[in-house]
């Protein structure tokens, strides 16, 4: 029987806002054992991040411990002075963090960053010794070209590779315990799956303890020898994983786990007309390079590609970030600069000037990845969602357009006597309702769903995914679902495109794709995301 | 008042420093604005043979109180008081002199030291030094205030227009700015000074020629931040004209950092018109200013009354400013969230 190494008693934590305080966490216990990882899972807002910074008090100054323990080698840590806090960061435990873009300072070279964590826990190592070391680790966390990449800026790598940067620096004083906050969540999944398995590795040669936390159901099944789920603050269930996913018993995993999207799109109709066709598409940025800023390269972001949707089709653009997904759906709207022809209609996209197209606007619109980031903070959700109709509809009286606002509220379920308040005011989902309302009110034919669900939750994901079917079927919508995540676009998606490095390498009918993938990278994708 | 306003204005009002700075500087400004009714050199109200007079609004000739010129009646003449009083009575001012009544009856040579009839003294010549302060923070703050707000906007139409287009429109505006404030402000003015007699406007017109740059950098980075929102591509993908998207959307980011500036710019327009003046090429002879008494001041050591007033009035004016724009600057800096 392995020993606990960490233990979380009754703990309870509250943030401070001008007098009132708002607890995040309630009562939670949790025991880590070593050798072994215990997954902590639960949505965006139920305090798991929380928890775990809180075991290195890496918390702001307003929170506050209302109830509780964190024994960490028979100390609390909770209490202990600041300098024996500062000896087990780093030392004991180590910390990944989910945005490897952030985590790592971009003015320092990787060598002198992973160096660092080096000489503040042992002062006493020399530089070579200490180069050896930084080179030795990057090694092991599988980095290509070690020797160069210690000089290397952090921009010089990608998301992945910084990722594995991190692991180093968290795991180069092989600490005894490593909490890792939802370290894969920004990456994409062929990436993800090999972060998953270097963790994994390193744990057996290391023998650490694991403290992941993470919101993927399917990271879970993968990785984890014990689960804890966490619902608004409180530690709803422990056990193993085999007994979490066959026979749940509190009602909120249950909830949880069969909230994983699954379905079938509903059957089209194929006799419709083409609504959108694409020919020889090309987005090209130029590098410009000296002084007189002559263009010497272009970085080909879409590269000369083509492709139909059929009225009140779904067609989904599939593939890792850097793609040119995004970008082929910003040019389809006329919102980046691009060559080749677009058809909408009977009209021809790129050979229209700025009123035409301000005109056609109102038959086309976006929805955006980002929620929250794509509702201006200083609106309310009326003037937000009824934004468009002054534009298009500019003789609309008062109190029409009032009327449309509660009645398109009403269409994407919220409740219209919110109208009046602040995005800031609203959750996650509530966020992609309103950008979907601000899409819906000027009812038009096509619109583009910029990774709508990647930030929400995979509950809130089911419900916003079931409300744009429903809008589909009836209005008789187009879209084109722009997606990394395979799941969600096989249950909205008709139509497949498979986008790498600007161009399409495969295409077709979804269900074809999905059962019988020719190229070798879509096995890889579905691969990884069905295993 | 949205949710957000209200939000600051109490922490506005927690910061006392900055609170009562503002009630203070607030009195002061409209104490001064109605300077005619406080320091006059006319009564503000006579009555006289059945019938009222308002000596500020019209002029009455000797003549219509029983004396003998018909010329304007000299209300300090104790002549026409006498004739006044002996047949109705009439109200004066606090202090009655204006900014440039001259006191031709001084016990001593001018500048006279504080005494009963002129509470700070005379300047150097006769002319009541607490007048003069009192128009001379009017027209101070009124310049500045001009000032604030036409080169505010300038520079944040300009600072927008940069930001949000980029590219050929954003390096030729820049580099105009460069040239442009590189230009030597004050031999201009001096240049200028020797060709029309600078009044009032024509100084506010050649410090804002000048003086609009401020805001320009600090408007420009918040467009070039501002531009690339999800919630700005959102407006162009609805179809908002480019003027819209400015004005709603992206203008709002900036005005917290311009409003924030504001007082400090305020306090910066006055130090100019008070340096103008004080060396000699700010408003006409004659005119109220603060700068003007310091350089008495300067030129009349033996008379401290008159550089400690100014330098004072000054003081104060400028360290209120300076508080009220801490007040707002905490007010509104989004991480001070208690």
């Amino acid at each position: 029987m392995n020993r606990t190494i960490l233990k979380i008693k009754d703990l309870s934590i509250s943030f401070k806002m001008g007098k009132t305080l708002t607890p995040v966490v309630k009562n939670a216990s949790l025991e880590l054992k070593q050798n072994e990882t215990l997954a902590l899972v639960g949505e965006s807002g139920s305090g798991k991040t929380v928890t775990s910074m809180s075991i290195l008090r890496l918390l702001p100054k307003s929170a506050v411990y209302p109830s509780g323990s964190i024994i960490f080698e028979d100390k609390d840590t909770l209490t202990v002075e600041d300098k024996k806090i500062r000896q087990i960061r780093g030392n004991n435990i180590g910390v990944i963090f989910q945005q490897p873009m952030t985590s790592l300072n971009p003015l320092h070279r990787i060598g002198k960053q992973l160096k660092e964590s080096i000489y503040l826990h042992q002062p006493l190592t020399s530089n070579k010794e200490a180069d050896q070391k930084a080179l030795l680790w990057l090694e092991k966390v599988g980095l290509k070209n070690p020797e160069k990449r210690l000089a290397a800026f952090p921009h010089e790598l990608s998301g992945g590779e910084r990722q594995r940067v991190m692991i180093a620096m968290a795991l180069i004083n092989q600490p005894d315990i490593l909490i890792a906050d939802e370290p894969t969540t920004a990456l994409d999944v062929t990436v993800q799956a090999q972060i998953l398995k270097l963790i994994k590795d390193l744990q057996k040669e290391l023998g650490m303890a694991i403290l992941f936390i993470t919101h993927d159901l399917g990271i879970v099944k993968q990785i984890a020898d014990r689960v804890a789920v966490m619902k608004d603050g409180q530690i709803v269930e422990t056990d193993e994983p085999g007994k979490i996913f066959n026979n749940p018993a509190h009602p909120y995993t249950r909830h949880l786990i069969n909230s994983e999207p699954a379905g079938e799109p509903d059957p089209p109709d194929n006799n419709s007309n083409t609504l959108v066709q694409v020919e020889n598409l090309k987005v090209w940025f130029p590098i410009q390079k000296g002084i007189l800023r002559r263009t010497v390269d272009h970085v080909k972001a879409v590269d000369d590609i083509s492709f139909t949707i059929k009225k009140g089709h779904t067609l989904g653009i599939v593939g890792e970030s850097g793609s040119g997904k995004s970008t082929t759906g910003f040019a389809l709207l006329q919102l980046n600069n691009s060559k080749g022809k677009i058809l909408f209609g009977d009209h021809s996209l790129n050979d229209l000037d700025t009123r035409q197209i301000r005109d056609l606007r109102k038959r086309m619109q976006i929805i955006f990845q980002d929620p929250f980031g794509s509702l201006n903070p200083r609106m309310s959700v009326a003037q937000i969602i009824g934004e468009g109709l002054d534009i298009h509809l500019p003789g609309m009286s008062e109190r029409e357009k009032e009327k449309h606002i509660i009645s398109v509220m009403e269409k994407v379920g919220l409740e219209p006597d919110a109208r009046q308040r602040y995005p800031n005011e609203f959750s996650g989902g509530q966020h992609q309702r309103i950008a979907i309302a601000r899409a819906l009110i000027l009812k038009p034919e096509f619109i583009v769903l910029d990774e709508p669900t990647s930030s929400l939750d995979r509950s809130v994901q089911f419900q916003v995914l079931e409300l744009l079917k429903t809008l589909q079927k009836e209005f008789g919508l187009t879209y084109i679902f722009i997606s990394h995540d395979l799941k969600v676009v096989k249950s909205l998606c008709h139509d497949i495109v498979v986008m790498k490095e600007g161009v399409i390498i495969e295409a077709g009918d979804s269900e074809k794709i999905f059962s019988n993938p020719e190229h070798e990278y879509t096995q890889k994708l579905i691969e990884t995301a069905f295993h | 008042m949205t949710p957000l306003n209200r939000e600051r204005w109490n922490r506005f009002k927690a910061n006392k420093r900055g609170y009562y700075s503002l009630w203070i500087f607030g009195f002061l400004f409209f104490l001064t604005l109605f300077s005619e009714l406080i320091a006059n050199d006319k009564p503000l109200f006579i009555y006289h043979d059945s019938s009222f007079y308002c000596p500020l609004i019209q002029e009455y000739a000797e003549t219509r109180f029983g004396g003998e010129f018909d010329a304007p009646a000299d209300y300090s003449d104790p002549y026409v008081v006498e004739l006044i009083n002996k047949n109705g009575w009439m109200i004066n001012p606090v202090i009655p002199f204006s900014y440039n009544t001259i006191n031709y009856n001084l016990g001593g040579p001018a500048p006279s030291p504080p005494s009963r009839d002129n509470w700070l003294g005379t300047d150097d010549r006769g002319r009541d030094v607490v007048a003069r302060l009192l128009y001379g923070f009017r027209i101070s703050v009124f310049f500045g205030l001009t000032l604030t707000i036409c080169a505010s906007a300038i520079g944040i139409i300009a600072g927008a227009v940069q930001g949000y287009y980029g590219g050929l429109v954003d390096i030729l505006g820049q580099r105009f700015i460069e040239i442009w404030s590189s230009l030597p402000t004050l031999f201009l003015l001096i240049i200028l000074s020797s060709v029309v007699q600078p009044n009032f406007w024509w100084l506010l017109g050649i410090t804002l020629l000048f003086g609009w740059m401020s805001l320009v950098g600090v408007v420009r980075a918040e467009f070039l931040r501002g531009r690339n929102f999800e919630y700005v591509t959102a407006a162009r993908a609805l179809g908002l004209s480019n003027a819209k998207i400015i004005f709603r959307h992206v203008l709002p980011n900036a005005m917290v950092a311009s409003i924030t500036f504001m007082p400090f710019i305020l306090g910066g327009s006055i130090t100019t018109l008070t340096s103008l003046d004080f060396l000699g090429f700010g408003l006409p002879v004659g005119s109220p200013s603060l700068g003007e008494l310091l350089a008495q001041g300067k030129a009349n050591i033996q008379a401290p009354w008159l550089g400690l007033s100014a330098f004072f009035v000054l003081s104060v004016m400028l360290s209120l400013l300076v508080f009220i724009g801490e007040g707002v600057r905490d007010a509104f800096d989004p991480r001070k969230v208690y």
